[in-house]
């Protein structure tokens, strides 16, 4: 299976994306260039973390006129899965592959730690080969990272299943004490009504080999590979 | 065509958390403005650009403001001035 992974200005977990794919999974990883105009038959794209244009405006408005931007909605649009990571998942919210929006941590606070998310969804093509319930630890690393939405889409997403992941505390609870950006209901992260775009503010990608604290991550892609087929 | 400076202010929705706003707000009060009930934190842009018409200034900004300068989630806008430039 191939992935392709966007660079856009400011990108910087790209490289991270490209090492949990190509030398953890063992599939074929291809860069997409933010100003090109097809996605090199990509099964899976990738909207990696980062700093895309600097955050100007709002984190990730920009990137969204990236012209591999235009690519990647129609790839969504044929059912395609995508993953947004972070500043991918402000990016997949900011051009309305996802709802919501993703605004400044409570805390004001640049957030950087390893976090404890629970897997609420197991019926989907991201995360099928987790648990149900199953804790994972996966580091954050972000400034923007409050989920938010008004109360009609978030109980939509909850009735849904949309709701993926969801930070919690040691004992697999949420609570706003260990929510470490102030995100409504603990979200750290939804899929689309259609299952086919998933973005979350953890980082699997940084998480896919015991030497850098957690393998954790590597169920996400593997589930992708057993759902779309190798 | 003329050319018109429009200005354009963001602010976060009412109702949702401001921290930002909040913050400014603690400390407005630790100051001892202690009159100070909200602060919400936005931008404010200045835009220049040619029109037939100070009307149709005001439109393509707004239009400007609901496709990109403003997130329609959580970003409330209103045109503060329009003027020949």
């Amino acid at each position: 299976m191939k992935f392709g992974i966007v660079k856009f200005p400011g990108s910087n977990s790209d490289e991270d994306a490209f090492l949990a794919v190509n030398d953890v999974l063992g599939q074929e990883a291809v860069w997409l260039w933010h100003k090109d105009h097809d996605l090199r038959g990509a099964d899976v794209v990738i909207l990696p973390g980062g700093f895309s244009y600097g955050d100007y405006l709002r984190a990730g408005a920009i990137a969204r006129f990236s012209p591999i931007m235009r690519e990647v909605v129609a790839h969504a649009d044929r059912g395609g899965p995508v993953i947004g990571i972070c500043n991918g998942f402000q990016i997949a919210c900011e051009a309305g592959l996802l709802p919501g929006a993703l605004l400044r941590n409570q805390s004001l606070q640049f957030v950087s730690e390893l976090c404890r998310v629970r897997v609420e969804n197991t019926d989907t093509r991201f995360t099928n080969q987790y648990a149900s319930g199953q804790l994972l630890r996966l580091p954050i690393a972000h400034g923007d990272g409050r989920y938010t939405a008004d109360d009609a889409t978030l109980d939509r997403l909850e009735q849904n299943g949309q709701v993926v992941f969801r930070y919690v505390n040691a004992a697999g609870e949420v609570d706003p004490a260990h929510d470490p950006n102030g995100s409504a209901r603990g979200i750290a992260g939804i899929v689309n009504e259609r299952g086919n775009v998933l973005g979350l503010m953890p980082h699997p990608e940084r998480a896919a080999e015991a030497v850098v604290g957690s393998a954790d991550g590597v169920a996400l892609f593997e589930s992708v590979l057993e759902r779309v087929g190798v | 065509m003329s050319r018109y400076r429009v200005a354009v202010h963001i602010v976060p929705r009412r109702g949702l958390l401001d921290p930002q706003g909040k913050a400014v707000a603690d400390a407005l009060h630790s100051l001892g403005f202690a009159g100070v009930r909200d602060v919400r934190v936005g931008r404010h842009l200045v835009i220049d650009a040619d029109a037939p018409e100070a009307q149709s200034a005001e439109r393509v900004v707004r239009d400007m403001c609901a496709k990109l300068l403003a997130n329609p989630v959580t970003e409330d806008f209103e045109i503060a001035n329009v003027e020949q430039a």
